[in-house]
C-alpha cells in the first residue's frame, strides 16, 4: 500500500487518482457496486432479449407460409444464426449473472463480491463481445453457419462472418469465466458468520454449481474457438479433413461445452424457483439436501452426456449406447426437482402473484421439454428426430418455457429489492398468462412439425410437405409472445412514474437480502447478520412451538423492522471498494483486438496497448479513501 | 383461469395426438413405409405413450396441488413447515430411474439391431452429399444419377455415405466413396434424410458413415438434407422412387445405355456442340460424349429424372432455361457458375439438346 500512495501523491497521481461520482453517468461507467453491475447486466440482456426477440419474428414470418419470400436465404442464416447466439450468450447467460451479480452478496450477507473490479471488467467485456458481434451487421455480414458453427462450413465459408463469431464469443468467454471465478470465491469465502454451506438459500447453491461449471466448460469452446480462428485465419487444419483434420473433433469440443452450457442456462431459474415457491406457498422447500444434491449430480452428470448431441454422426452404437445410458441418467436427478416443487405445494398456503405464477408455469413447461428430452436420449427415435422442430421444440420448452419463466419469476420477485417499486400485480398477471399461452402456441405445434419432417434451420418449405397449419399457428403464437413482452416493458416502466412503494420485506419472504431496505444501501447491510438456521429471515419473525404451529415473533425480538439498512447517515464508517475507470478501459481494448485480427493488425496492437494500460491503472490505482 | 393454464399442455399433447394422423405430410416420419424406419417406430410410440402417462400425472398432480393448497380468503396463520419426507424423496428418485431402464433395454437393442450389417441380397449405393444436391452411385450397377435415389420395393439398401466439396472436379470419378476420401475438397456436413423409411445418417467429410433403408410399397418417398450446409440448405432435397423389381431392372438397364446422338442439322445437335466445346463440359459426364467431369450432377439420362436443382423444381424446358440464364438467381450461392453468361441462342439449343437425354 505504501509504495501506491506515494504513486497517488507524487506527480504522475492525478492520474491514478480514483473517480468519485455515485451519480449520473460516470458513477455507472465506473461502479464497482455489485448491484448496480447487477442491473447493468439485466437492462442489457433485456435489450439483447428484445434484438433477439425481433430476429425470431422475422424467422416466424419467413417460415408462416411455404416458401416464404420475407428474407433471402442469406439474411435468413445470419438471423436464425444470430438469434441462438443472441439468446444464449447475451440474453440467458448475462440475465443469470445478473441475478447471481445482485442477489449473491446480499443473499449470503457480504457488502459485495471478493472482486469488485472484476466484476466491473466482466460486465464490460461482456457487452464488448456483443457489440463486437453485432458491428457484423454493418462490416460485411453476421455469422451465418449456426450458434453451433459446425466446421468445416464455419471455416470454409467465405467471408469474415464466422471470424466474428468465434471472436465475440471469446470476449464474452472471458467475461463469463472471470465472473464464474469471482462469484465462486465470493460464495465460499465471503458468506455471513454462521451461513455454513447447508444453510445457503437453494439459489446460492445453484449459483455455485452454475459458476463451478463455467469454471471447467467455458475453456473447452475457448480452445475450439481458437483452432477454429486459426484454422480461418492462419491456415492451420484442425477441422479439415482433407489435411488430416476431423470435423467431428469440433462437434465433441462444442458439445463437451454445449451440454454442460444447457445447464449454466437452466440451473440459475431453477435456482430462483426454488426461491419463490417457498414464499408463496408459505413452507419452506420440501428436501432441501435432495435439491441441492440433485443439483449437484446434475453438474456433474451434465459432463458425461455431450455425445446425445451427435447420435446421428455416426460414432458408432457403443458410443450412442454409453450416451444414451448417461443421458437417461441425468434425467432423474431433474425428475427430483420437480417432484420436490410439487412437494413444496404441497399444504401450502399458495398465493397467486406474478412471480409465483411464472414459477408454476416453469414447473408445468419444464416438465414437457423434460420428457421430450428423454425421447431424444431413445436413439432410434432421435435418428428420426435430431435436427427437427421437434428439438426446437425440446429446447425451447426448457430455456422459454424453463429458464425464460424461471427469470421472469425472479424479475418480478425482486423488482422491489432492486428498484424499491413493487411491479403492478394485475398487468403482470396478464403478462404471464399471454406469455404462457403465446409460448405453448409457437412451440408446441413445433413438436408436430418435427415429427411430420420438418427439419431446422431451412429458410423455407414446399407446400407438398403439408406443414401450414402448425408454421402458421406458431407464428401466430410468437406474435402473442411479443405482445407479451410489449406488456411487461410498460409494466416496468410505469412502476418508475410511481414514488418507491417497496417496503424491506414486501412478500414476507425467508433470505438475508430481505432483511434490508428496497432497495438496499450501497453497503448492504448496516450489520452483517449472524446466521442461525437455513432460511434465518423467516426463522427471526415465524417461530414454532413444539406441536408445529407457527406463531410470529414479536416484533422487535430477534426480527427485523423496515428500514434496518439504508437509513440516512448509517454506515459511514463501512470500507467499500471503490469506484474505478479500470475495467471499463481494458475491456475497451477486446474489440480492438478482434477487429485487428480480422481486418489490419495495427488495430490488434493499439487494443492491446489499450488493454494494458486498462490493467497498468487497475493494478496501480491506489484505494479508495 | 387457473384451470386454462393446466388445460393449455394438456391439449396441446391431445392435438399432437390427432396430428400424427394428418394425412398430407409426406416427409412424416410417424408413417413408416419400410422396416428400417417401422423399428424406430415402434420403439417411439411406447416411449411417446409412458411419456404421455407422466405428462398427466406430473400435470395432474400439480393442476390439484394449485388447487387444493391455494389461499382460500379468510384462514388465518401459516402452514406447518415440513421439511421433507426422506421415504417420498428415495421413492421418487428410483420410480423414474425404473421407468428409465425400461426404456433404456429396448433403446440399446434397437441400436445394435439397427447398425448390423445387412445379410442377403442388398442394394449398394454410394450417397455423396454436395452443396446443394445429392449423387447417388450405384458401383455394382455402374450407375450414377443425382436427386432421385431408385430402388427395388422390399429389399435393403445399404447406403455408404460420404461428402464431396468445390474441388471435386479436379479428382478421378468415385465408384464408391471410399475414393471420395480423397476429394474432400471444401466439402461440409450434410444429413441423409428420408423419414419414412429411416432415420437420419450424417454425411460427414472424410468419414464414411451407412446407413439402412428399405421401402415395403412402391412410391416416392421425399427426403432432404438435415444438417445445415449452407446458403442453400433448404434447397438439398431428393426423392426415393420404390420401383417393383422389373421396374428397377429396366430403369438400370436405361441407365446403362449410352446417351443417344441428336441427328445432325438439328438445334440439339448444335446443343450437343455447345455443350462439347463450351464450359458444361467442365463439370458434367454425358455418358457416349467426351463429357466426363464429375463436379456437377450426372447428364446421361437427365430427362429420366423428374426434377433438378436438389429436387426442387420439376424438370421442364422452361425450368431448365431459367436455371441456364442464372443459377444464383434461382438457387442462392450455386456451384454453377457461368462467366461468361450464356446467350439466349445457347440456352435455346442447350435445352433443346438436354431434352433428348432420355
Amino acid at each position: 500500500m505504501a509504495s501506491v500512495s506515494l504513486l497517488a501523491e507524487g506527480g504522475r497521481g492525478g492520474r491514478l487518482r480514483r473517480p468519485t461520482a455515485t451519480t449520473g453517468f460516470w458513477s455507472w461507467i465506473t461502479t464497482v457496486d455489485h448491484k448496480r453491475i447487477g442491473i447493468l447486466y439485466g437492462f442489457t440482456a433485456f435489450l439483447f432479449f428484445l434484438i433477439g426477440g425481433i430476429e425470431a419474428l422475422l424467422i416466424r414470418l419467413q417460415l408462416a407460409r411455404p416458401d416464404g419470400t420475407v428474407l433471402s436465404a442469406e439474411a435468413y442464416n445470419e438471423f436464425f444464426t444470430m438469434h441462438g447466439i443472441t439468446m444464449i450468450f447475451l440474453v440467458v447467460m448475462p440475465l443469470s449473472a445478473a441475478f447471481f451479480n445482485y442477489l449473491i452478496p446480499l443473499q449470503i450477507g457480504a457488502r459485495d463480491v471478493a472482486f469488485p473490479r472484476l466484476n466491473a471488467f466482466t460486465y464490460w467485456a461482456f457487452l464488448a463481445g456483443g457489440l463486437f458481434i453485432y458491428s457484423s451487421f454493418f462490416l460485411g455480414g453476421a455469422p451465418n453457419a449456426g450458434w453451433f458453427g459446425y466446421a468445416p462450413l464455419s471455416t470454409v465459408e467465405p467471408g469474415n462472418n464466422m471470424l466474428f463469431y468465434a471472436l465475440g464469443l471469446l470476449m464474452t468467454g472471458i467475461a463469463s469465466t472471470a465472473s464464474a471465478v469471482n462469484l465462486s470465491v465470493t460464495i465460499i469465502n465471503m458468506r455471513a458468520p454462521g451461513m455454513t454451506m447447508f444453510r445457503m438459500p437453494v439459489f446460492i447453491w445453484m449459483g455455485l454449481v452454475v459458476q463451478l461449471l463455467l469454471v471447467f466448460a467455458l475453456p473447452i469452446i475457448t480452445v475450439g474457438l481458437f483452432q477454429m480462428l486459426f484454422d480461418r485465419r492462419f491456415g492451420t487444419h484442425f477441422f479439415d479433413p482433407a489435411a488430416g483434420g476431423d470435423p467431428v473433433l469440433w462437434q465433441h469440443m462444442f458439445w463437451l461445452f454445449g451440454h454442460p452450457e444447457v445447464y449454466i442456462l437452466v440451473l440459475p431459474a431453477m435456482g430462483i424457483v426454488s426461491e419463490v415457491l417457498p414464499v408463496f406457498a408459505r413452507k419452506p422447500l420440501f428436501g432441501y439436501q435432495f435439491v441441492v444434491f440433485s443439483g449437484i449430480a446434475i453438474g456433474f452428470i451434465g459432463f458425461g452426456v455431450w455425445a446425445h448431441h451427435m447420435f446421428a454422426v455416426g460414432l458408432g452404437p457403443v458410443a450412442n449406447t454409453a450416451f444414451a445410458v448417461s443421458t437417461m441418467i441425468i434425467a432423474v436427478p431433474t425428475g427430483v426437482k420437480i417432484f420436490n416443487w410439487l412437494g413444496t405445494l404441497w399444504k401450502g398456503d399458495i398465493r397467486f402473484t406474478t412471480p409465483m405464477l411464472f414459477a408454476i408455469g416453469f414447473i408445468a413447461q419444464f416438465v414437457v421439454g423434460g420428457l421430450s428430452g428423454v425421447t431424444h436420449a431413445v436413439v432410434p427415435a432421435d435418428y428420426q428426430q435430431t435436427d427437427t422442430y421437434y428439438i426446437v421444440a425440446h429446447f425451447h420448452y426448457v430455456l422459454v418455457g424453463g429458464a425464460i419463466f424461471g427469470l421472469f419469476s425472479g424479475i418480478y420477485y425482486w423488482w422491489p429489492k432492486m428498484f424499491g417499486r413493487m411491479l403492478d400485480e394485475r398487468l403482470g398477471k396478464i403478462q404471464f398468462w399471454s406469455m404462457a399461452i403465446g409460448f405453448n402456441l409457437t412451440f408446441g405445434p413445433m413438436h408436430i412439425l418435427g415429427l411430420q419432417g420438418m427439419p431446422r434451420r431451412i429458410q423455407s418449405y414446399p407446400a407438398s410437405l403439408g406443414l401450414d397449419f402448425w408454421n402458421l399457428v406458431a407464428t401466430a403464437g410468437a406474435f402473442v409472445i411479443a405482445a407479451s413482452v410489449l406488456l411487461f416493458m410498460v409494466i416496468a416502466v410505469r412502476s418508475f412514474r410511481r414514488p418507491k412503494d417497496a417496503a424491506a420485506d414486501p412478500w414476507d419472504a425467508r433470505t438475508l437480502e430481505w432483511m434490508t431496505s428496497s432497495p438496499p444501501p450501497a453497503h448492504n447491510f448496516d450489520e452483517i447478520p449472524i446466521v442461525r438456521s437455513l432460511d434465518e429471515l423467516w426463522h427471526r419473525k415465524y417461530a414454532e412451538t413444539e406441536t408445529g404451529v407457527v406463531v410470529s415473533v414479536p416484533a422487535g425480538g430477534s426480527g427485523t423492522g423496515e428500514g434496518h439498512g439504508g437509513g440516512e447517515g448509517v454506515g459511514h464508517g463501512i470500507h467499500l471498494p471503490g469506484p474505478s475507470y479500470y475495467p471499463f478501459v481494458a475491456s475497451v481494448g477486446l474489440p480492438l483486438i478482434g477487429y485487428g485480427v480480422i481486418f489490419q493488425w495495427w488495430m490488434a496492437v493499439v487494443g492491446v496497448v489499450v488493454l494494458l494500460a486498462g490493467l497498468y491503472g487497475w493494478a496501480m490505482e491506489p484505494s479508495a479513501e | 383461469m387457473r384451470k386454462l393454464s393446466r388445460l393449455v399442455p394438456g391439449g396441446i399433447a391431445l392435438a399432437l395426438v390427432a396430428a400424427a394422423c394428418a394425412p398430407n405430410a409426406s416427409q412424416d416420419s410417424l408413417r413408416p413405409a419400410g422396416p428400417y424406419a417401422e423399428k424406430i417406430d415402434n420403439l417411439f410410440k411406447p416411449v411417446f405413450w409412458i411419456a404421455t402417462l407422466v405428462f398427466f400425472v406430473v400435470e395432474g398432480l400439480l393442476l390439484y396441488l394449485v388447487v387444493r393448497y391455494r389461499h382460500r380468503n379468510g384462514r388465518q396463520g401459516i402452514p406447518p413447515q415440513v421439511h421433507g419426507n426422506q421415504r417420498l424423496e428415495i421413492a421418487w428418485t428410483i420410480l423414474p430411474a425404473l421407468i428409465l431402464v425400461g426404456v433404456a433395454v429396448p433403446t440399446v437393442s434397437t441400436i445394435y439391431d439397427l447398425a448390423a450389417q445387412p445379410t442377403g441380397r442388398v442394394l449398394n449405393v454410394s450417397v455423396i452429399g454436395h452443396q446443394w444436391w445429392w449423387e447417388f452411385d450405384y458401383p455394382d450397377l455402374n450407375v450414377n444419377t443425382a436427386n432421385e435415389l431408385v430402388i427395388p420395393v422390399g429389399q435393403p439398401v445399404y447406403l455408404s455415405l460420404c461428402a464431396a466439396g468445390a474441388g471435386y472436379d479436379k479428382q478421378p470419378a468415385p465408384n464408391d466413396c471410399q475414393d471420395v476420401s480423397e476429394i474432400i475438397g471444401d466439402s461440409v456436413i450434410h444429413s441423409f434424410w428420408v423419414p419414412r423409411l429411416g432415420g437420419k445418417q450424417d454425411v460427414v467429410p472424410g468419414r464414411i458413415n451407412h446407413l439402412l433403408i428399405q421401402a415395403d410399397r412402391a412410391g416416392v418417398y421425399p427426403g432432404q438434407c438435415a444438417e445445415f450446409c449452407g446458403l442453400s440448405h433448404a434447397y438439398m432435397r431428393f426423392s426415393v422412387v420404390a420401383q417393383p423389381r422389373d421396374e428397377f431392372d429396366a430403369w438400370v438397364g436405361g441407365q446403362q445405355a449410352d446417351a443417344a446422338t441428336p441427328p445432325g442439322g438439328s438445334l440439339a445437335a448444335t446443343g450437343l456442340n455447345e455443350f462439347l466445346n463450351g464450359q458444361c463440359i467442365a463439370c458434367h459426364a454425358i455418358q457416349g460424349t467426351d463429357a466426363a467431369a464429375i463436379g456437377g450432377p450426372n447428364l446421361t439420362h437427365l430427362m429420366s429424372r423428374t426434377c433438378f436443382r436438389g429436387c426442387t423444381m420439376p424438370i421442364s424446358a422452361a425450368n431448365l432455361k431459367r436455371w441456364l440464364r442464372n443459377p444464383q438467381a434461382v438457387e442462392a450461392g450455386s456451384w454453377m457458375r457461368l462467366n461468361p453468361p450464356l446467350t439466349e441462342g445457347q440456352i435455346k439449343s442447350l435445352v433443346a439438346y438436354l431434352m433428348t437425354l432420355t
